[in-house]
């Protein structure tokens, strides 16, 4: 550690620090625009002079090496001038649109201003004018307000791995600019948005709706992946305005994917707000009491055996318990939470989750993807994955994928094969990739649902985990063995046992008519034209999509912004989300739901409270115990059942067709419906 | 004001490819960097493609498609091609006529007459301000900085050659050559040796002093 005095403060900061990094140990803070801790340092802003003993000019302390001894003050008039002048600048070619601009409230610009800005303007010349570039649809553009810090062409060429902005011309007549109006090839645009320290990139589906003084902002979970993002919900009255970050270093840094970010104008949209029922084959408004008696005369003398239940991949793990609980009162084994039909050994939780942890990437040295394309899946992980392959340096990650994806992954990947039969090529060594593996520290191996949904989807999953324990990648420090979630809900529901019991059917045995009675919670994401013509079906959930249109009697469920709700990732972390606006309508809580409608059937759920269900989750897998995470090694390399089908050689597909139009929320939304018409339409077109 | 280059619409063109010559110049460029640097050779192989150009169509600009071309050769972004050829003045993001006039007006040339050299080749052409291209289609008139040629100040850069000690009525017979398709010979255009002095040698003329070293 190298010693350093701030102010006169004595701190001990790591070598290799920067100043900037001194003063904020020291507890200074230090004005930046272009400095951004997950960005490399640019140092043309200058607005975080400081002086240096010895020195005898102010130094750009984002920029400038710390030594042993240093003394760096950050409060002199020097200091303050070079501040004030570096201001002066600054705002000669910023425009004083502030009561219209976007950024109003949370500019770095404007609050730094109010520090080092002078009362009134010398510069009497005409100011410069920049024409707006076209971004795509999510990211607006006022390019006279820029700056040019240029965090945005290093976000989008270190992090987001897609370097299509840069700086064109000089001096006075820089651009940031991506030259060719295109849109931005990334599902992590939006977070240009925040990296931005003034309102020259700004979010346009939220565009002139709020001020951030008027908005309340509640903690929250992304659920249109699985990777957990921490996320704040930010809304004003009834609806949620906007979604932004929350900074969590071991899930997301301080990044959201596109997705999560623009599904807010789906909040509101093609809503459930009252219950329905179907009467002459008509869907006609109902009360709630009419439904839940309409369900439990229905449900009279059915045995359980033909009563089925299908969770979505939105759903909460307290109403995933619920349902569990109401299926179990009814007596019936017919539950399914894998609306895409994907197979995983239960038996044992590692065998089902991202053991390695999204923090645990910055420690892999190997990495090998089968079946799963991250940068759709997950994008957020894929910028961690693409920030270790930056950080390590050339060749130092090397990175192979089973399955051929259309998507550049950002990162330099060999394709080893299209489908898995190459995993037995690596196992028995004859590619060079498995000489990789064998040699590496510490191996990852990623398994996708591109493989898992396959009818020998457990059969690759256990070619996956043998090639793991062959690499020694299962051990007590470390387990490199990595399911890929796509479905927030899905390692609740596989933790809570959300599958067929003994004897009990899967989505595929419940449609055709497998069952007579079928509770869809939050499900859409299955061939729901097959369920069978005379199965009744209950639909809750919150958005009019397939289910509901299929439905004989509809709940309205509400979303994740309205409720209280427990998330598991993919890693296997719980983590808590907050109510952020209340319901629309009548629509309630779903386990709520699920409790008043269990007292109507006469079979009442031992809970009245969300502590109480809490406490139940807690009992049924102890996991959900405490809101907290911790990385397990495996001692244990038994390997998961290889179930019945043998692996086929049939190459690999991409589990997600259309990254913005996943799920009913953001069917509902006119931005991702944009999104898809902008991104994902042409692309496909072009294939066929 | 934006710079962002407004190539006249059908201007730019939808195909580029280097010819052999081209791609000789791009063997021999190459050659000097190591393989996984080779980005570096971006100023070089723009260089090349503006050439091309000039052979091509006798405007020597450089399109984007040629940079995207750049950016596959050199396996880079292509953002990144169009940031370094923005950048650099030297080349031209715009067509421009068959002659590059391009005057320095830095101090010394200034001092020495650069504006008698503007107005010369703005009577001659026909051009009315600097950025513009004379309506044959031949002249494109720039300024530019300080070409570090001051001791023959001023001077006027056809291309990539340079005219030097020019004056008014010099260069108005310059631009008239250049019309009809003549290239008179680079260098000072009045009696002078390169940057000796005017009318032959001044100092050191005794034959004593001019002994190569080490003799005397």
């Amino acid at each position: 550690m190298v010693k350093v005095t701030v102010d006169g403060i004595v701190v001990d900061v790591a070598p290799g620090s920067s100043a900037l990094q001194a003063c904020e140990a020291a507890g200074k803070e230090i004005p930046r625009f272009c400095y951004h801790e997950r960005l490399s340092v640019a140092g043309n802003c200058r607005m975080c002079l400081v002086e240096v003993s010895g020195g005898r000019k102010p130094v750009a302390s984002c920029g400038f090496p710390i030594s042993n001894g240093m003394q760096i003050f950050t409060d002199t008039e020097v200091v303050r001038r070079a501040r004030r002048a570096v201001m002066e600048f600054l705002l000669i070619n910023h425009p004083l649109d502030c009561p219209i601009c976007d950024q109003g409230g949370e500019c770095d610009l404007q609050d730094q201003a109010f520090g080092y800005g002078a009362d009134h303007s010398r510069y009497r010349e005409n100011k410069r004018a920049v024409t707006d570039k076209y971004l795509g649809p999510l990211v607006k553009t006022v390019m006279t307000r820029c700056i040019q810090c240029t965090r945005c062409i290093r976000f989008s060429t270190e992090v987001a791995g897609v370097p299509e902005l840069g700086g064109v011309s000089r001096g006075e007549n820089l651009e940031i600019t991506n030259y060719v109006e295109k849109a931005l090839t990334s599902e992590l645009s939006g977070n240009l948005i925040d990296i931005c320290p003034v309102g020259a990139l700004t979010s346009q589906p939220y565009a002139f709706s709020a001020r951030p003084w008027e908005l309340k902002r509640t903690d929250s979970i992304d659920v249109c992946d699985a990777v957990g993002t921490n996320i704040v919900m930010q809304a004003r009255g009834a609806s949620v305005l906007r979604i932004v970050p929350r900074i969590n270093d071991e899930v997301n840094e301080e990044w959201l994917a596109d997705k999560g970010r623009f599904v807010v104008d789906g909040f509101r949209r093609r809503r459930l707000d009252r219950p329905w029922v179907r009467v002459d084959g008509k869907l006609q408004p109902a009360s709630w009491a009419d439904a839940f008696s309409l369900i439990a005369t229905r449900l009279k003398g059915v045995p359980g055996a033909r009563i089925g239940a299908i969770a979505g991949d939105m759903c909460d793990a307290e109403s995933l318990m619920a349902l569990k609980d109401l299926m179990g009162m009814l007596g019936s084994p017919n539950i399914d939470c894998r609306q895409d039909g994907a197979r995983y050994d239960t038996s044992r939780r590692d065998f089902y989750t991202f053991n390695t942890g999204i923090a645990g990437i910055d420690e892999a040295d190997a990495l090998l993807i089968v079946g799963s394309i991250p940068r759709q899946e997950a994008p957020v992980l894929n910028a961690r994955i693409r920030r270790r392959f930056v950080d390590a340096g050339r060749g130092k990650f090397p990175i192979a994928m089973i399955g051929a994806p259309n998507a550049d992954p950002t990162y330099t990947a060999e394709v080893l094969g299209e489908g898995p039969d190459t995993l037995g090529k690596l196992a028995a060594g004859e590619l060079p990739f498995a000489e990789v593996l064998a040699n590496a520290k510490n191996p990852m191996i990623i398994v996708g649902h591109g493989a898992l949904t396959r009818p020998d989807g457990q059969a690759i999953a256990k070619a996956c985990w043998d090639l793991a324990v062959q690499v020694n990648a299962i051990r007590p420090d470390w387990h490199g063995f990595n399911v890929l979630h796509t479905a927030a809900s899905r390692m609740a529901g596989l933790d809570l046992g959300l599958v067929p019991g003994p004897q009990g059917r899967d989505v595929a045995g419940m449609l055709g008519g497998g069952v007579d009675v079928l509770w869809l919670m939050g499900a859409d994401e299955f061939a729901v034209h097959d369920i069978g013509p005379d199965t009744f079906v209950i639909y809750q959930g919150h958005h009019g999509d397939a289910g509901a249109a299929r439905a004989d009697v509809i709940l309205p469920g509400v979303l994740y912004a309205e409720k209280p709700g427990t998330y598991t990732n993919t890693e296997g972390r719980v983590q808590r989300a907050f109510r952020a606006v209340m319901p629309p309508g009548e629509a309630r809580e779903d386990w709520r739901i699920l409790r008043a409608f269990s007292e109507v059937a006469g079979r009442k759920l031992p809970y009245d409270t969300i502590e109480a269900l809490r406490a139940r989750i807690a009992q049924a897998h102890p996991a959900y115990g405490q809101v907290a995470h911790t990385r397990l090694g495996a001692t244990d390399t038994t390997p998961p059942q290889a179930g019945s089908m043998a692996v086929a050689a049939t190459p690999f597909h991409p589990v997600i067709a259309d990254y913005y139009l996943t799920h009913a929320v953001c069917r509902a939304s006119p931005t991702m419906e944009t999104c898809s018409g902008i991104y994902v339409r042409p692309a496909t077109e072009a294939a066929e | 004001m934006s710079t962002q280059p407004t190539v006249p619409t059908g201007a730019e063109p939808t195909h580029f490819a280097f010819d052999a010559e081209s791609e000789q110049q791009i063997a021999v460029i190459l050659a000097k960097y190591p393989p996984e640097r080779k980005a570096s050779g971006v100023l070089p192989l723009l260089y090349v493609v503006q050439k091309q150009m000039g052979r091509q169509t006798g405007s020597a600009w450089i399109p984007r498609i040629a940079m995207d071309v750049v950016a596959e050769r050199l396996e880079m972004a292509p953002i990144r091609v169009y940031e370094v050829a923005t950048f650099y003045l030297m080349f031209n993001t715009k067509p421009i006529g068959r002659y590059h006039l391009q005057v320095c007006t830095t101090t010394s040339c200034w001092l020495r007459g650069s504006d008698d050299v503007t107005a010369a080749c703005k009577k001659a052409t026909g051009i009315r301000a600097f950025g513009e291209t004379s309506t044959d289609g031949l002249f494109t008139l720039t300024e530019v900085e300080c070409l570090g040629a001051c001791a023959n100040a001023p001077i006027l850069q056809v291309d990539d050659d340079y005219y030097e000690d020019l004056d008014g009525p010099r260069t108005l017979e310059l631009i008239e050559a250049l019309k009809r398709g003549e290239r008179p010979t680079p260098g000072p255009t009045i009696d002078r040796l390169n940057s000796a002095p005017a009318g032959g040698r001044r100092v050191l003329v005794d034959e004593a002093a001019i002994k190569p070293q080490g003799q005397g």
